[in-house]
């Protein structure tokens, strides 16, 4: 399969009153097409910061201080901001949490996609309106050509999001990237909506990106998982050896503490400690270090993400 | 064995504004709450569960008596409630017995108060402490919650989503309350802190003989704390029973569905019993028919012209179904 999408050692700072906090340190992972590709971690993690320097829509305090992100054979890191424009929205795609807040609150739902459309799809101003109509019938709302005169505040929340999908792959982008999309969302809107979003993917052969603070989501909708910590990758592997037999202390941890349909609380281990400071100056080369049971003297070396199975690595010094 | 609060037929409907502008036609309403009656017992974890717009926020604010009922009775402690209008109960001393915890404590906390502020200020306003006694009773209810007390000077946002879940927490049951209503008291955590709150609750339920009522979305997680769920659709009880057989072997169709949904580590996915669609209005709906009715996977005619009444399952256990025997 090709590589639709291969990042490589993608660091991030940004520049605060308090210092310089180094969110994303040499961050590396590849997306096949039609593979869904899972980033997890807790929050402060950087998961979003990831999707946000692919994006290219850091904020202004952040800079990426190295690396590169390939699209196809476009390094996204080095593309300028008005190319990356025409390559937002047409080539990546990316939704978000909260569906409503990302929409645009004064604009019909239809013309927001037909927006899309006529810039991104090739649609002209005679048909981008009916291709609107199709698309929101396409992401399942009923009665498509009444909702399409709908705003957002006239929608429920999944609604909402079927249509952030509807704009999303509008111009058949060759990445989705899907950041925390049903978090606030019921179980049973959350389920249709990652169907919906697998179904896409499979119809059009994009790669989707889906950040999630909830494992077990990822386990049940993406084919490889990335756990980070700290602005590190951690660990990375299919997602049913990853569950079955975690490497790295962090992501066994994570596991042990995830609420499953049986066992009992009594069962269930929280992570101790907290994220480090990234502000610091001498940020260890292991960022969990301090919070693991496993550290040995050793850990204090250069660590980088090495193989230790098929399609399986790890950044750790003494590996489960 | 006396119910520690008993709810009979509680109804609550909020008119929609619906009538005409000269106040001709029909006045609408919102069926928020409609027909529900449970009980709680000492000790008890009572879960509820259902989807966002099926009534139980508005049941929660009828038990902690921030909304006044339309129709039926509480009982607490065997005193009826349901007759005090909520503006009188905010000063009632059964206030401080039945205390209520938010869904995210960094946005419930008053951002400038500072911890031990926010854990003093129900002390101060219902049970009138002042002073040492004051402070004794907010040391004690934050170490209680393993809340060290270096960080008591601390402002909400200088704590962490685990230390200000502990605030909230602390807040609660400074009051030395009976009951304590948790409105997804981890839904802002991430898993690594939230098993921590999570057996912080379950201590302190042994602890201080605390009933609750345990609002969540997840079910796995209320699965672990609930000795009993209730499963509400659209302001009904649509099924009831102990917490582990519910779960384990749903009676309810809707239940079922919400079940099948929840994602599960193992990667397992029951694709079978996705539910489609949007909840019906809950305005005015069809007093004869079920609220399901519509989206339900295995509906039948009768479903539309009969509302199913809740009915014995068996087992402690209560379906509002006609395909269930």
């Amino acid at each position: 399969m090709t590589d639709v999408l291969r990042v490589e050692d993608l660091s991030v700072a940004f520049h605060t009153r308090g210092g310089v906090v180094r969110a994303l340190d040499r961050v590396g992972f590849a997306v096949e097409a039609g593979q869904t590709m899972a980033l997890v971690g807790e929050s402060g993690s950087g998961k979003s910061v990831t999707a946000y320097a692919i994006m290219g829509l850091l904020e202004a305090a952040g800079r990426i201080t190295g690396g590169r992100a390939f699209l196809g054979d476009t390094d996204l890191v080095a593309t300028p901001a008005a190319a990356m424009a025409r390559i937002r929205g047409k080539r990546i795609a990316m939704i978000f949490q909260n569906p409503r807040a990302a929409l645009n609150p004064i604009r019909g739902v239809g013309k927001q996609i037909a927006d899309v459309l006529l810039r991104h799809g090739g649609a002209t101003r005679s048909n981008a309106w009916d291709r609107a109509i199709d698309a929101l019938r396409a992401v399942g709302i009923p009665d498509p050509s009444r909702r399409a005169k709908a705003y957002p505040f006239e929608l429920s929340g999944g609604m909402c999001q079927r249509v952030m999908i509807a704009i999303a792959v509008a111009a058949r982008p060759e990445l989705l990237i899907a950041d925390e999309p049903t978090t606030g969302l019921d179980v049973t809107t959350q389920a249709v909506v990652m169907d919906l979003i697998g179904e896409m993917a499979r119809d059009t052969g994009m790669a989707t990106i889906l950040i999630t603070h909830d494992l077990a989501l990822a386990a049940e909708r993406a084919g490889r998982i990335a756990v980070m910590h700290a602005g590190h990758m951690v660990e990375e592997a299919d997602t049913a050896s990853l569950l079955a037999g975690p490497r790295h202390p962090y992501t066994a941890r994570l596991i042990a503490a995830t609420p499953t349909a049986a066992g009992s609380l009594e069962s269930l281990q929280s992570v101790p400690g907290g994220l480090p400071d990234l502000r610091s100056a001498s940020i260890p080369h292991c960022r969990y270090a301090a919070r693991c049971e496993r550290s040995v003297p050793g850990c204090d070396a250069v660590l980088a993400m090495r193989p230790v199975a098929d399609r399986h690595a790890v950044a750790c010094w003494n590996p489960l | 064995m006396t119910a520690l609060l008993e709810l009979e037929n509680v109804r609550k409907h909020f008119p929609t504004g619906g009538k005409s502008l000269f106040g001709g036609g029909v006045a609408s309403f919102v069926h928020a709450v409609d027909d529900v009656s449970l009980t709680v017992e000492p000790g008890e974890t009572l879960g509820l569960v259902g989807e966002s717009g099926c009534g139980k926020s508005t049941l929660v604010r009828l038990i902690t008596r921030l909304l006044d009922v339309t129709d039926g009775k509480i009982w607490f402690n065997r005193r009826e409630l349901s007759d005090v209008p909520a503006r009188i109960f905010a000063r009632d001393a059964d206030r401080a017995h039945i205390q209520m915890v938010f869904q995210d404590a960094g946005e419930s906390i008053n951002p400038r108060f500072t911890a031990a502020d926010a854990i003093a200020d129900p002390l101060r306003r219902l049970l009138g402490l002042r002073g040492e006694a004051l402070r004794a009773r907010v040391e004690e209810a934050a170490l209680q919650c393993g809340l060290p007390l270096e960080l008591l000077g601390r402002f909400p946002h200088q704590l962490s989503g685990g230390q200000r879940a502990r605030v909230g927490i602390a807040r609660a049951i400074g009051t030395r309350p009976r009951l304590l209503v948790l409105d997804e008291p981890t839904a802002a955590l991430d898993v690594s802190v939230q098993v921590t709150v999570l057996k912080l609750l379950q201590q302190l339920k042994t602890d201080l003989g605390l009933s609750y009522i345990f609002v969540s979305h997840d079910l796995n997680v209320v699965r672990l704390l609930c000795d009993r769920v209730v499963v509400m659709y659209l302001g009904k009880i649509v099924e009831s029973g102990p917490a582990q057989a519910v779960f384990e072997a749903p009676r309810h169709p809707y239940t079922r569905s919400l079940v099948a949904a929840v994602p599960r580590l193992d990667g397992v996915r029951q694709d079978a019993a996705r539910l489609v669609g949007d909840p019906r209005s809950p305005i005015d709906p069809d007093p004869h028919a079920c609220r399901f009715h519509g989206r339900c996977p295995v509906g039948v005619d009768r479903c539309g012209v009969e509302m199913p009444a809740l009915r014995s399952a068996g087992a402690g256990r209560e379906a509002a179904c006609h395909l269930v025997e």
